[in-house]
């Protein structure tokens, strides 16, 4: 056992937190066209000196590095307060989808632009009619000759409304069984057979969208994986998804913790006393940097069996319910910390922003509850209950 | 940046988990919970065999010269197992030698604690206790003597020394020689029935004050505390386990109840808890042994996760098992009650938590 990083480790950090330092863009400026084209542009610095697509192979435009390398970057842009990248989808999911189950020619064609930010990619899984349960999906694709039509509603979408490409599952097969008659395809969002229509949150805010698609056209050459593969397909988005956001996910909530703390040390709890005298406060807080402790190590240990195994495993579904429980209660315990601020939307620290963002981590990317379901029958083995 | 163990650590792993599985299967186990002793003379001299008394102790003094990361390897095994035994106890003794012995002390101890020629315990409730496990108010008299009661000390009733906190963080080693000058021990009733506990009346004893070494006494705290949560974090896998097994085969309503939503969910509760705990214990044994200034920390997060963990991974295995999981016929329960004993050894989740948020600067 050895937590600390080796040498070579040490120096891929100490080398890219200097050039995160030199290179900080800061804060993304307001509204959503211009925090785009922010994101965009961050993107490109980065990807001109080689840290977009960290673990991918050198051959596709990535850095070729270790996994330890891409952790140790998806903790490092967080410590550093960097903005988000404009293609946040497609480097987390879709690129390593493209990777695990692409043709040669897929490689070829879709990463570069990927890590350029030239196309952003959009995911559409969920329907509304088709959330836990994505596998009854209804979305159709029929093929005539080399193409696929495809009509459907998709929601969910995040950054639809800049995307070049969808990562879209759709039913191919109706006659076969639920999980075997999908087929999963790179769609061309620019057509117009697809509509977007942003959906607005509790937070007021539109990351999301309705995607209405109306006989859109795929060409075949665009399955990723086999025709009826989908389902799998979709899996190993969903594993990398859960997997790799751990690390930046974790990192932010020990961010979170020490600014909340930093902001009970000043507030008034009981009787003008301060908040963190208070034992339960106190207590409440302890907590929270034990259960952060927790998510850091988890990913860690995650990390260690991904490298003997090759592929993320279910256990990445704990790490990811686990972050929405300490990121919830963190939240939570800020509103309480806050008194009767917590009736007001603080523009500044943003803590009542977080507080109603937070609902949505037990949700988005899996509910608990379907996580609960993967770690019970794929882990502990217990029979499922269909 | 590496997880695993490496391969000595594994085959210590794999020797603790077959060697517990062959000796201490639990029918052994519920006898030794009705023994008063709790532990034969044969059974001390296989676990001497291993070396596993010595595991911290120098080489030049018979020990085996390991590390705080082998001792929680064989402590999580021990929990598994829920193999009563005073090793744990000697254990504790052993770290507080190595720790703040005196030269002399170190040199008649040692040696004999790690051949199994001699046995020791750690005595640090005093009989008006409050939360705090390093708070004493037990002060020698003029002639060096301790007069004073310590409860729920561990296997006292074997051990051949004890070693006693007292005020301002001092520790006194007291003989319990045949002669029983000024030294009684009483059985406790324990809640736990495979680790004894005893309380320990001193009456002008005569006691060896050990060295005022602060911080490798607060190290040597630490890797207790560590070691009680890696023993729960090893009774948390055994019931989860327990549980799991219990799920797959029950049938209620034409189905295994571990189809049920309300049962998986259950177990998968328990895994987060189990997995979590382990990770803060792995971490902290490493930290103890190359993060020293992380290492208290490291160590009150796993005792408090732990501690928490260990007893509700526990309890929440008993509802799996309905009403025979409230029998005594069924082993659960002992699980249940060493997941909760050690919750409250040496400071509870609360008294932890406590000092991490002081350790944070919170």
């Amino acid at each position: 056992m050895d937590l600390t990083l080796s040498p070579a480790e040490e120096a891929f950090r100490d080398e890219l937190r200097t050039w995160l330092e030199a290179n900080n863009p800061g804060r993304e400026p307001a509204g959503d066209e211009a925090a785009f084209e922010f994101r965009r542009a961050w993107q490109r610095k980065l990807n001109d000196a080689g840290w977009a697509g960290v673990s991918w192979p050198k051959e596709y435009g990535g850095r070729g590095a270790t996994l330890v390398e891409q952790a140790i970057f998806n903790e490092e842009v967080v410590r550093a307060r960097t903005p988000s990248v404009a293609n946040v989808l497609a480097l987390a999911m879709g690129g390593p989808t493209v990777i695990a189950h692409g043709t040669e020619e897929q490689k070829r064609r879709f990463l570069p632009p990927i890590l350029s930010a030239d196309e952003i990619w959009c995911q559409g899984f969920s329907e509304p009619g088709a959330g836990s349960d994505l596998a009854s999906l209804k979305t159709r694709a029929v093929r005539h000759g080399d193409e696929w039509v495809v009509t459907g509603q998709k929601v969910w979408t995040t950054f639809a409304h800049h995307a070049k490409w969808c990562m879209l599952v759709a039913r191919t097969d109706p006659e076969a069984p639920k999980h075997k008659g999908l087929t999963y395809f790179l769609m061309d969002m620019e057509q117009d057979a697809v509509q977007v229509r942003p959906l607005r949150q509790i937070t007021g805010e539109s990351e999301f969208n309705e995607l209405f698609i109306e006989e859109a056209r795929i060409p075949h050459e665009n399955i990723v994986g086999a025709e009826g593969e989908g389902w799998a397909v979709a899996i190993t988005t969903l594993m990398h998804e859960r997997a790799t956001l751990a690390f930046g996910l974790q990192v932010s909530v020990q961010i979170a913790l020490r600014e909340l703390i930093e902001s009970a040390r000043s507030a008034r709890g009981m009787d003008g006393a301060v908040a963190t005298e208070d034992p339960v406060i106190r207590q409440r807080l302890a907590q929270l940097l034990i259960e952060s402790e927790v998510l850091r190590l988890n990913a860690y240990r995650g990390l260690s069996a991904i490298m003997r195994s090759g592929v993320p495993g279910p256990e990445g579904s704990l790490g990811k319910w686990h972050w929405s429980e300490v990121n919830q209660s963190l939240t939570e315990l800020a509103m309480e910390i806050a008194g009767p601020r917590a009736m007001l939307s603080d523009s500044e620290a943003n803590w009542t922003y977080r507080f109603l963002r937070a609902r949505a981590n037990s949700i988005e990317g899996g509910t608990t509850e379907i996580l609960k379901n993967i770690v019970a029958e794929r882990v502990l083995g217990l029979p499922r209950m269909r | 940046m590496n997880f695993g163990f490496t391969d000595d650590q594994q085959a210590i792993k794999r020797t603790a988990r077959d060697f517990l599985q062959a000796r201490y299967p639990l029918a052994t186990v519920r006898g030794l919970a009705e023994d008063e002793r709790g532990f034969t003379d044969e059974q001390w001299a296989e676990l001497v065999e291993l070396g596993w008394p010595g595991v911290i102790v120098p080489e030049e003094s018979d020990g085996l010269g390991l590390g705080a990361v082998e001792l929680v390897i064989i402590a999580e095994e021990m929990g598994y197992a829920l193999a009563p035994s005073p090793w744990f106890s000697t254990t504790c003794a052993a770290l507080m030698l190595v720790a703040a012995g005196t030269q002399a002390q170190r040199e008649r101890w040692l040696g004999p604690l790690s051949r199994g020629e001699a046995r020791g315990t750690l005595a640090v409730w005093d009989e008006q206790a409050g939360w705090s496990p390093d708070h004493s108010e037990v002060e020698p008299d003029g002639d060096g003597k301790l007069s004073c009661v310590k409860i729920a000390v561990p296997d006292a009733g074997s051990a051949d020394f004890v070693i006693v906190s007292g005020a301002d963080g001092r520790h006194y080693l007291v003989e319990n020689d045949a002669s029983g000058a000024g030294i009684t021990l009483v059985a406790e009733p324990a809640v736990d029935p495979t680790r004894k506990l005893y309380r320990v009346e001193l009456s002008a004893a005569p006691a060896a004050p050990l060295d005022l070494a602060p911080e490798a006494v607060t190290r040597a705290y630490a890797t207790i505390v560590t070691l009680l949560a890696a023993e729960n974090v090893g009774a948390a896998q055994r019931a989860m386990e327990m549980a799991v097994a219990y799920a797959k085969d029950r049938a209620q309503f034409e189905r295994p109840i571990g189809a049920y939503q309300a049962v998986s969910h259950r177990c998968a509760q328990m895994l987060l808890e189990v997995e979590g705990s382990r990770s803060l214990c792995y971490w902290a044994a490493w930290a103890l042994e190359n993060e020293p200034e992380t290492a208290p920390r490291a160590a009150s997060m796993a005792k408090a996760y732990a501690g928490d963990a260990g007893f509700r991974v526990a309890a929440s295995a008993l509802q799996v098992h309905g009403g025979i999981g409230f029998t005594y016929e069924h082993d659960l329960h002992f699980f249940l009650k060493r997941a909760h004993a050690n919750a409250h050894a040496f400071g509870d989740s609360r008294w932890h938590r406590d000092r991490v948020a002081d350790l944070a600067g919170v």
